[in-house]
Formats: C-alpha cells, sequence, structure tokens
C-alpha cells in the first residue's frame, strides 16, 4: 500500500489532492463523499457582501475557459454562520480563502477569519478581477511583501499566498511572500485574458476580461512551480490545468508538494477521487513508496545553463 | 505509463442524489428542421427526475467540434420503468453540433438530475402552460406529472411554423388539451394569446401557468398573473460551467421583494416564480 500522506509545513494532509478556490463548494457533496480530499478550499470569502461581474461570465477557448465570475460573496457573516459549520462534519482540513482590496481590511478580514474549525488561510492575493484592469498584489515584490507582512502579523494559522501568472517577477514575488512570513505558495491563479465574437465583435465575456485556466495554462503553471520550487524554502502547491493523473506527478516532480484541481471538476465532477486512486495506482505499479520521493524530483542538473539563460529571457 | 492517463472508475458516491455516468445512445435523430430527438438507455438511478429538471452533457469532441464544457439541457422525456431519457434540442453551436454527431450505439456521459422541477400545489386542478419553439420541450415532462396529479392541463403550443410545433403528440397522449398557434396562421401574436388565455380564466379558472423559452410571453404571463392573482414558473436558460452551484457562472436577476436579487439558474432553478423572473 503506497502513502499518499503529504506536509504542507505543519499540516499533514491525507492525500496530494484538493480543489482550487472558486470551483468547488459544499454542492459537490450531492456527487461524492468530499472526506476523501486532502483539504478542502473555500471559493474566495470578502468581508462585504459582492454581486460579481455581469454575465456572460465564462467562455469557452481552446482548451480552456476564461472567466470574469468577480467574486461573488455573501460576506464575512455568512462565512461564520453557514458556510462554516458545514465544514464541521469533515475530517478533511477547511482551508478558507480570502479577499479584499487594500492590505489593512485584508489584515482585518484575515484575523475575523481565525476560528476554530479552520485549518489554514489562503490569501488570494492575485485575483485578477477584484481591482481595475486584473491589477494585484502579487504582480510586484513589494507589494506582495508589504500585504504579507501585515497578513502574517494578523494571525497564527498557515498562511498559504495564492500567486499570479500575470508578472514578470515570478521568483522576486515568490521570495517577498516567504519572507513576509507565508508558509506556502499556491501556484497559480489564472492568466488574464479575452476573447472576441468576431460576428458581433464583442467580447465574450460581459467583464471584457477575465482569467484564463484549463490545460491550456498548465505549462505555464508548471514553469512557475517549478521557478518558485527553486527559489524559496516553503511548500508549494501547484494549481493550473490539472485535469490527468499524469499532469499531478509532473506538478510533484517539478517541486509541488501537493496540488488544488479546478476547471477540471467542472466538466468532470468526480476528477478529484478518480485523480487520488490513480495516483495511488500508479505509485503502486511503479514502485513510489510515498509522495517525498516524488516532490522535485526533476532531473534537470544538465540544463542548468538553459535555466539561467530562460530566466534572463523573462 | 499506460495506466498514468486512465483515470479508474470510482464507486459513486452513497447518498449523491446527483449522478455522473454514461448512458448509451438508443437513436439520435432529426425531428424537423434543425430539431433532433437523442433517446437514451440511462442507468436507473439517473431517472429520479421532476419536470423541468435538466442534465448536464458532456459532449464529445467529434467531427471538428470541440465543446470544453459540459451543455445544460431540459429533460424532455424520462421512463424509470423503461430505463430511457430523452432530450430534445436544437442543434445551433459547439456542444449541439457534435451531440448531432452520436449514433446509436455509442456513449455519452451526464450529469443529473439537476436543478429543481416544476411545482403543482395540491389544491390546483386547472393547469395552463403557453410555450414558444424548443421551449416546448422543457414543458412536455410536466404534461406526464399534471396527469399524475390529477390536473387538467390546457396546453397553447406556439410556434413559427406547424411542422416546428413541438411536443404536441406527448401533451394529447396524457390527454392535455391542446392549443396550436403559429406566426404563419397568425394566431401566435401576444394579443391573440391575451383573448385565448382571459377566456379560460373567464370559463372556469386557472390555478397555475407554466411557460418556457419566450420573453413576449413572460412578460404577457406576469400581467395575467398579477392582474387575477395566479401563480406560475417559468424554466429558464443561461450559460453554465459546473452545473452544481459552485461556479457562479449562471446568475440572472430576479424581482424579490423590492429588490433585485441574482440567484443561479442551476441550483435555485432552473424553474423560477414568473412574477419575479426578470426578461431578457
Amino acid at each position: 500500500m503506497v502513502n499518499l500522506t503529504t506536509r504542507i509545513g505543519t499540516m499533514t494532509l491525507k492525500n496530494p489532492i484538493m480543489p482550487a478556490s472558486g470551483t468547488f463548494s459544499e454542492e459537490l457533496a450531492d456527487v461524492f463523499d468530499l472526506d476523501c480530499l486532502g483539504a478542502h478550499v473555500t471559493k474566495t470569502i470578502t468581508r462585504e457582501i459582492r454581486g460579481g461581474n455581469p454575465t456572460p461570465r465564462v467562455c469557452e477557448v481552446q482548451a480552456g475557459m476564461l472567466n470574469s465570475i468577480g467574486i461573488p460573496s455573501k460576506g464575512l457573516e455568512y462565512f461564520k454562520t453557514s458556510i462554516l459549520p458545514h465544514y464541521a462534519d469533515y475530517e478533511t482540513p477547511l482551508v478558507v480563502s480570502i479577499s479584499a482590496n487594500d492590505a489593512d481590511s485584508f489584515a482585518r478580514l484575515c484575523a475575523d477569519v481565525t476560528l476554530p474549525g479552520v485549518a489554514a488561510i489562503e490569501v488570494n492575493i492575485s485575483c485578477p478581477n477584484i481591482e481595475e484592469d486584473g491589477k494585484a498584489f502579487a504582480m510586484r515584490p513589494r507589494t506582495t511583501g508589504e500585504v504579507m507582512t501585515k497578513l502574517r502579523a494578523a494571525t497564527d494559522l498557515p498562511l498559504w499566498a495564492k500567486l499570479t501568472p500575470n508578472t514578470g517577477e515570478t521568483v522576486e514575488v515568490a521570495q517577498a511572500a516567504e519572507e513576509a512570513g507565508a508558509d506556502a505558495l499556491v501556484v497559480s491563479n489564472t492568466l488574464l485574458a479575452m476573447a472576441i465574437d468576431v460576428r458581433t465583435r464583442r467580447p465574450k465575456l460581459g467583464n471584457l476580461m477575465g482569467g484564463l485556466s484549463g490545460p491550456s495554462i498548465k505549462p505555464i503553471a508548471l514553469r512557475m512551480t517549478y521557478q518558485c520550487a527553486k527559489a524559496v524554502n516553503i511548500p508549494i502547491i501547484g494549481c493550473g490545468g490539472i485535469s490527468e493523473v499524469e499532469d499531478v506527478l509532473e506538478f510533484l516532480i517539478a517541486g509541488a508538494s501537493a496540488v488544488q484541481v479546478g476547471t477540471a471538476t467542472f466538466i468532470n465532477p468526480t476528477v478529484m477521487p478518480r485523480l487520488i486512486d490513480g495516483l495511488a495506482a500508479y505509485m503502486h505499479h511503479a514502485g513510489i513508496a510515498s509522495i517525498p520521493d516524488l516532490v522535485g524530483s526533476v532531473r534537470d542538473e544538465e540544463a542548468a545553463d538553459g535555466v539561467v539563460f530562460m530566466e534572463a529571457a523573462l | 505509463m499506460q495506466n498514468v492517463t486512465t483515470l479508474p472508475a470510482r464507486n459513486p458516491a452513497p447518498a449523491g442524489r446527483v449522478v455522473e455516468g454514461t448512458a448509451r445512445v438508443k437513436s439520435n435523430d432529426i425531428v424537423t428542421g434543425d430539431y433532433r430527438l437523442m433517446v437514451l438507455d440511462a442507468p436507473r438511478e439517473m431517472l429520479d427526475c421532476r419536470a423541468g429538471q435538466f442534465f448536464h452533457l458532456l459532449c464529445p469532441v467529434l467531427g471538428g467540434f470541440e465543446p470544453f464544457l459540459r451543455r445544460p439541457m431540459s429533460i424532455y422525456g424520462f421512463d424509470a420503468e423503461a430505463g430511457e431519457l430523452r432530450f430534445l434540442y436544437k442543434v445551433t453551436g459547439e456542444g449541439t453540433g457534435a451531440l448531432a454527431l452520436l449514433r446509436a450505439g455509442d456513449d455519452l456521459n451526464l450529469l443529473g438530475p439537476l436543478g429543481n422541477g416544476f411545482t403543482i400545489r395540491e389544491d390546483w386542478r386547472n393547469l395552463l402552460l403557453v410555450a414558444r419553439g424548443v421551449g416546448l420541450a422543457t414543458l412536455a415532462p410536466l404534461a406526464m406529472a399534471a396527469r399524475e396529479a390529477g390536473c387538467n392541463l390546457t396546453a397553447i403550443c406556439s410556434a413559427r411554423a406547424k411542422n416546428l410545433l413541438m411536443s404536441v403528440e406527448e401533451f394529447r397522449a396524457t390527454g392535455a388539451e391542446v392549443i396550436a398557434v403559429t406566426d404563419e396562421d397568425g394566431t401566435s401574436s401576444v394579443e391573440a394569446l391575451r383573448e385565448v388565455i382571459e377566456g379560460r380564466i373567464a370559463e372556469g379558472g386557472i390555478d397555475a401557468m407554466y411557460t418556457c423559452g419566450s420573453n413576449r410571453i413572460l412578460t404577457l404571463l406576469q400581467d395575467i398573473g398579477a392582474r387575477h392573482g395566479i401563480p406560475g414558473e417559468i424554466a429558464l436558460e443561461q450559460q453554465m460551467a459546473c452545473g452544481l452551484g459552485m461556479c457562479h457562472c449562471c446568475v440572472r436577476s430576479f424581482r424579490r421583494g423590492g429588490a433585485i436579487v441574482h440567484e443561479r439558474v442551476c441550483r435555485e432553478g432552473p424553474v423560477f416564480s414568473i412574477q419575479e423572473a426578470m426578461g431578457w
């Protein structure tokens, strides 16, 4: 029997498969037993009630989708009275995703969700919708460091920083988050994108632009996971286009200690339990006893010069 | 590496009322024009359905069509005893284009049944449905539900032309009275419909009204409903991603308690109060 457990700082997860924020909620319990997952990650919660963006909120592109949902949120009180109690029945740890428009209110919200029943806080410092034109804290190392310092001071719970691909400074942002006290990095959120209907000449999203997710962003998220794993000493949680067992393996080998599955759940709502079973079956057949045997095992020694060149090209 | 790419099947959740699984195509033929009827041999656990509910179909990548997300489709008919599920659809894009290429013996992955069906209150006796075009397909299972509830059903079926009138046989087979109106006959205008409906109300009364698929009919039924205090329900459509309520993609606006609220068509719907619904 293989051992699927993985450690994210002080937390031990029963397996490395968890949902990506925004693609998971208690409704998925209609389809399978949610206690099989490594962690539960809520949709991003904001303090105030938010309506979200105009429709259409999603559109298809090749091997992926764009979304401009816009973080509709029923607010902090609803989270405390309705969402949090729901997850008390599960053994799987609950990770609460939060966001805010400025660093101080972000930190206050972080303190307010530091509650019994919450195992970790994922800070969505990267959502491309919440500020104008997709600007976000995690686009720059300075703003990342500033907000993470305040968030760190606001909670004793494990703090996961969700990074964005919408930056030219992936490594510097990752290091800034680590220096400011992040316990793990989630790499990464959606890539800002656009699609136009050529017949009507209208943007396909009501919000004009939105985040690209699905298999088409996987190589980008994998590259960032690899870069971050090389640059920091805290665990990485890979996220971006994962839908097959081979994708999970790629992220683990690149240096992730766990992965988040998002868009694939929309296509196949039972994909997460199937990935858990598939990963166990693969490890059994390949003679791999435990997850740490895979994490960061990429054979990149001979390519070191190439890595330097690619870093320069960024 | 063969086992890496194959996802093993897992037993479905014990308590899950929503099933993700495979059904086999029995037939998938043209009804008229761009409309097709797909009959599926579906597993029993998928067939505990209510009129107005929908399934989320994983349309195949086939013949140059590459649908990425699932497609929601309202149930046209279901028969638990025969193990049969039926969808009536109009071929319009990437998803339905691919669906139209499925042949008898092919498999189709479905998720469902999803959403809330139509309500038939115990004290209701005379029901009226008014729908147009492919919206009639969504209301077809309501005829069976009305009969089971011991209600009389009048179905006003509207279309551009006679050959596009859907569900008429289904309605007649359950004993419903069918009033067919068409644009080509000049019988489908809002004023003509109003006259027919007001006539019914004057004759014997209508306890509830149901509709789907037409903004003009919605506005008409809102007006008649408000005037006579007759409740009603509408099945609404919206583009969806997950179909389960997680992604918040399929919201629509509704009037409730003097405010505008947003609700998910997949979760709080697809059936909503006619008075709360807003036109499109």
